[in-house]
Parts: C-alpha cells; sequence; structure tokens
C-alpha cells in the first residue's frame, strides 16, 4: 500500500479557496495580487488580508496553503517578489512555490524554515536539475514538468530524494513550462515576467460574413462557422497552416484529463496531485476537487477511482492524458 | 565609471552559435570548413541544442571540425541539449561536459549543474532574468551568460552592470530566428502525421525551420522539431551602440541557412564601426532575402515587431 496522494487544488479567490477546502483539497495554492504568481489575471488572486484569513480557514480544516511566487523577477526591480515570500513566511504559509534560481537563493537565505517547492515553471525533467535546485535550496517538492511519460515519471522517482508533484486535471502546456515566449511574441505579455499567457487584453474577436475570428495581438488564433463555439485564442491551442495544411499543430483546444491513471501514478512514485485551474470559478473547484477527492480516497483504499465524467469542465469540451502516454509526443 | 569606459573601449566578441535546424552532416561539416576559414568571429557554439536523436549524424565529423576551428583561432564551445528527459540524454551531457578541454555551453540547469565548480557558459535557453539568479551562477562558474531573448533593453542594461561589478561576460543574440519554446512533442513528425519515435527525420526537410502561417496567411513561427522558433529574423544591428554603452561585450549571430560569413563581416563592421548602420542594414536585407526582421523585445514590445531604432535611456 502506497501513502495516501496529497490533493493540491487551485484558488484564484477566497471563494474557490472556500470551495477546495470543503470539497476535501489537503493543499490549497494561490498567488497574490500582481505579476509575481503566473496566474497574473485581472480580478484573480489574494491580498495580504485575504491570504491571512484564507490560512487561517484552511487551517482549520487542516488544509495547507502553498503561495505560488512563480514568476522571474524583473531585474532592477525583485523587492515585489522579496515581499511576495517575506509575506508568505510571515503569514504562515505552507510552502513557497518557486520557480526563479535568484528568488530561491534569496528564499533559502532568508527564509530557512519556509518549506519550498520547486514550480513548474523551473522546468526541472531529470534527476540532474532536481538535484541541483535541493542541494542548493533545500527544496522538498519538484512539480514535474509536462514532459514525461508515466514510465518517465516512475523511473525518475527512484533516482530522486524529493517529493513530486504531477498535474492530474486541467489547462494543458503542451510546451515546456517557464520555456515559452510564444505569447511575448504575439503580445509582449510573457509567461516568464509578467504572470499570463495569451491575455485577454489581446483578444478580439471579428466577425466576417459567416465567420468569427479570434485574434491574439495582431495573429489569427483560429476562426469559427456560426454553429461552432468559439474557443479562447490560446496561442498553442489554434489552428495554423504548415505546408499549405491546415491543422491544430501543436495541439487541439483541450484539456488534460488523467482521472483514470491515477493508480499508476500512485505506483509511480508520485506524491501529490494538482489540478489546474486558479482562473476558474468555485463551481469548477468544487466539482473537480470533489471527484479527485473521491478517486484518490477510492485509490488509496485499493479500489480503482469511479467513472466521473469531467469533460464540461474541460476546455472545448475535450479531454486527453497528454504526454503521460508517450504517444502523445 | 573607469571600468565602464574600458569595458566600451575593448572591441566587443562575435560568436557564432549553435546550429539549431537538422542540416544534412556534410552540409553541417562544409559550413563550420568555411567559418573557419573566413568568418570574422572569435567563438563558434557547436553541438546538438534540440533534439538528441540528431547527435549522431554529425557526431563523425565533430574531430575535424573542432580542430579547423582551433587551428584558425576559434574559441571552440560545446553546446547542449535544452530540454533532457532521459538516461540517454542525460549520458550524452555528462560526455560532454567530462573532461577540461574545451569551454561547455548549459542550456539546461541540469548541465550547469554538472559543469559547477569550473569556467562554463550559461546559454540562452536557461531562465537568467535577473541579478539575483546571475549573480547565483557567477558563484557557480559561469563566466559567461548568454540571456534569453526576450528581454527589454531595461533588463539588459541592468544586468550588463551587474556582471560588470562581478567580472562576468553578458552575450546578447543579434541575428536569427529567435528560440521561442521547446517541447516534448515533435511537431515536425506531428505535422507530417508521424509519430516522434518514427519520425523519419522530416526536419531536414527545413533547413531554416517550417514556416508556420496564420488561417489568413500571415507568417507567424518557425517549427524546428520539438523546437518553436520565431518567422522573423532577429536584427539588433541598430542596436549593437546602445549595448555596447551598456557594457555588453559579446554578440551572437544564430546560424540560418544564408551566407553566415557575411552576415558575421557585416557585423563585424557595424562593431568595428567601419559600416554605417544603414548601410549595413541594406547589406543585411540583401543576404537574408527571405526573411522578415524585428527588434521587438529590445523595446518591450511585442517579438515580432521591428521598431524603428530610439537610443536607450538609461534613465
Amino acid at each position: 500500500m502506497t501513502d495516501p496522494l496529497e490533493l493540491v487544488c487551485p484558488a484564484g479567490t477566497p471563494a474557490a479557496l472556500r470551495a477546495a477546502v470543503e470539497a476535501g483539497a489537503d493543499c490549497v495554492y494561490l498567488g497574490f495580487r500582481d505579476e509575481t504568481n503566473a496566474r497574473n489575471f485581472p480580478g484573480l488572486n489574494f491580498s495580504r488580508d485575504e491570504l491571512a484569513a484564507g490560512i487561517e480557514l484552511a487551517h482549520r480544516q487542516g488544509t495547507k496553503i502553498l503561495v505560488a511566487i512563480n514568476t522571474y523577477p524583473e531585474a532592477g526591480n525583485s523587492s515585489p517578489w522579496h515581499q511576495a515570500v517575506d509575506d508568505a513566511a510571515t503569514l504562515g504559509a505552507d510552502a513557497v512555490i518557486l520557480a526563479d534560481v535568484g528568488l530561491l537563493d534569496y528564499a533559502t537565505n532568508k527564509h530557512p524554515n519556509l518549506r519550498r517547492h520547486l514550480s513548474v515553471q523551473a522546468s526541472a525533467s531529470n534527476p540532474e536539475s532536481i538535484n541541483f535546485y535541493q542541494k542548493n535550496f533545500g527544496v522538498k517538492r519538484v512539480v514535474l514538468p509536462r514532459v514525461l511519460s508515466v514510465a518517465e515519471i516512475a523511473k525518475l522517482n527512484k533516482q530522486i530524494d524529493v517529493e513530486t508533484e504531477v498535474f492530474v486535471f486541467g489547462g494543458l502546456c503542451v510546451m515546456a513550462e517557464g520555456r515559452c515566449a510564444l505569447s511575448s511574441y504575439a503580445t509582449g505579455i510573457s509567461p516568464n515576467k509578467n504572470g499570463a499567457c495569451s491575455p485577454a487584453s489581446h483578444v478580439r474577436y471579428e466577425e466576417t460574413g459567416d465567420r468569427l475570428i479570434s485574434k491574439l495581438g495582431d495573429y489569427v488564433i483560429n476562426e469559427f462557422s456560426n454553429d461552432e463555439p468559439a474557443g479562447y485564442p490560446t496561442l498553442c491551442k489554434g489552428r495554423f497552416v504548415a505546408n499549405d495544411k491546415v491543422s491544430y499543430l501543436f495541439e487541439e483546444p483541450t484539456s488534460l484529463s488523467v482521472f483514470m491513471m491515477l493508480p499508476e501514478l500512485a505506483e509511480a512514485g508520485v506524491t501529490a496531485l494538482k489540478i489546474e485551474g486558479r482562473q476558474r470559478g468555485k463551481a469548477y473547484v468544487k466539482s473537480v476537487v470533489t471527484s479527485f477527492r473521491q478517486a484518490v480516497d477510492a485509490v488509496s483504499q485499493g479500489k480503482s477511482p469511479p467513472s466521473m465524467d469531467l469533460s464540461s469542465l474541460s476546455e472545448g469540451g475535450k479531454q486527453t492524458t497528454g504526454v503521460y502516454e508517450k504517444t502523445w509526443r | 565609471m573607469a571600468m565602464r569606459k574600458l569595458a566600451k573601449m575593448a572591441s566587443p566578441k562575435l560568436s557564432l552559435g549553435p546550429i539549431m535546424f537538422n542540416w544534412p552532416a556534410e552540409k553541417w561539416r562544409d559550413f563550420y570548413f568555411r567559418i573557419a576559414d573566413e568568418a570574422a568571429v572569435d567563438s563558434v557554439c557547436i553541438g546538438e541544442v534540440v533534439c538528441s536523436k540528431r547527435v549522431s549524424f554529425v557526431e563523425p565529423h565533430l574531430p575535424e571540425v573542432i580542430e579547423r576551428l582551433q587551428a584558425a583561432g576559434k574559441e571552440v564551445v560545446l553546446s547542449t541539449l535544452a530540454l533532457v528527459m532521459t538516461d540517454r540524454e542525460m549520458g550524452q551531457i555528462r560526455a560532454t561536459t567530462q573532461g577540461d578541454d574545451f569551454l561547455v555551453e548549459a542550456n539546461d540547469v541540469s548541465t550547469a549543474s554538472l559543469l559547477a565548480g569550473r569556467p562554463h557558459v550559461i546559454g540562452p535557453l536557461v531562465n537568467v532574468y535577473n541579478e539575483g539568479t546571475l549573480e547565483f551562477f557567477a558563484r557557480q562558474g559561469a563566466k559567461r551568460i548568454c540571456l534569453p531573448v526576450e528581454l527589454a533593453a531595461s533588463t539588459l542594461s541592468v544586468l550588463a552592470g551587474k556582471a560588470e561589478r562581478i567580472g562576468q561576460e553578458i552575450e546578447v543574440i543579434v541575428f536569427g530566428r529567435l528560440p521561442l519554446a521547446v517541447s516534448a512533442r515533435c511537431y515536425h513528425a506531428r505535422a507530417h502525421s508521424l509519430h516522434k519515435d518514427g519520425c523519419e527525420f522530416v526536419c531536414t526537410e527545413d533547413p531554416d525551420g517550417m514556416e508556420l502561417e496564420t488561417l489568413d496567411g500571415k507568417p507567424f513561427l518557425a517549427v524546428n522539431g520539438t523546437q518553436t522558433l520565431s518567422y522573423s529574423c532577429c536584427n539588433l544591428l541598430a542596436e549593437i551602440e546602445d549595448m555596447r554603452d551598456m557594457g555588453i561585450g559579446r554578440f551572437r549571430l544564430s546560424p540560418q541557412d544564408v551566407d553566415m560569413v557575411s552576415v558575421a563581416q557585416i557585423f563585424r563592421d557595424v562593431i568595428d564601426q567601419r559600416l554605417e548602420i544603414s548601410q549595413a542594414g541594406v547589406r543585411l536585407e540583401q543576404l537574408a532575402r527571405d526573411f522578415t526582421f524585428s527588434n521587438g523585445y529590445f523595446y518591450g514590445a511585442e517579438g515580432h515587431k521591428m521598431v524603428a531604432h530610439q537610443p536607450h535611456d538609461p534613465g
């Protein structure tokens, strides 16, 4: 019998945090309301007071709070990032999730007792990288980039002495996380620097005849006929032309779901499962966390996850197991 | 101030970055022979950065290429894989980082870790966005850092200042398609309805990458196996003087399937102030006819934009 998998759930608002806690999250991850976190969208995230209240609420239920400070501090302007780490420590967060080497160095020296997780944005995809972050910054857990199959994750876990956390549901980066400048190439807004990918401020929809065109900056990302639902123009989920052929070359508008693979992930030695979606509402958080709570509990009792349909919560209603199955590549 | 002036006066160096694309082995070898014999570059980075499956093609030619480059007085830097996922890939990197004969460039943190304790280079695919990270890698033994592509002049200026104070060299990519993303998935294989494991090396068909257009026919990106590059070609000819003023002393040309010897000469002549920027720009356009140019990142704008030169205001 393996240890129960820990369920790490998103919160973009205090209401979502409450929903996650009530639905049985073991941990809730969140960010401050600024460019220090990788979901820096209008109307989302937490003030210092909201975090303090959130920590109190979560701790009453035995739920941990992880603060994502996982963008790359701007040269000459590191204080918002340093302040975020200081405040997370002062307010009693259970861990910070960091990506930048300089910021990890700062947190290690300034707050040696504050638990540090390595963000997926650091894209640590092999034992040597993970050991680097463990040796130099004492990271206790690494969130794995979505580049490894389950078999590779199992192998990796045997080679390292750090907990691993993997994404199991929600929005799906198809590029190695933290190593993608597609958004800034098209819009000037960068996930690494500004904490936003394919930002809404640069999205436009244009009607031409019977077609609806979605654009990001100056670039058409997709087009839809009247009877098709128009999706959000996330750059890597767009339709493009290569060799005169139109296709979703990078990936279709789809979401990750590995609900049925939880036993394999447990077997592979994973410690924690991460649900993406800090930009989603409390209803999404409640449904997904409730479903995964049941599944994780079943798996920890040696049973199969109950069959559940989460497709209505996925982008475009479509789901993929992504890179966890090797054929995806 | 005195140090800053000194850095400004020392003649900046030119590097040739690693070939990102899957060129046939003979073409690869002959390219470097010509670079050795004719190109006005001080350093040459060689080695596969994108796909570990390509390594075996050029490996037989590696010794003769290195010998020719060194005989011509070029510093040889061994560049390494950006996304390291398998034991086999880690093994390739271990082999490259063993021995002290060459300076090695890390394009992944794993490689930087293996190189700690001896002089090495941090490549543009490792995230160095601020002074804290720069200083950490310097303490580990990095003597040169080639910065990521999405940094604006204000950031370059701060990092160059920091580097100067701690005796580090900063390098900036000034020519070539910009490496924007890397993935586990091979988009070249996918475009040809193949799996990565049975890719038939279709990426060989596109020596500058496979161009990707939007649905309304606007060129956007270039696919190179698991890597995605910009469609536009970075051109920071007009900004070199600003970067010299910041104390940046090394500039990198990323190889495209054009006459790179002539490209290098244009940049050399601009650096040495033997050629007017406007003239240099016209010559570069003639050499790289199939490319559109961009410099947007330098100005904090969209990366694909070509912004009219404005002198950097150090504020």
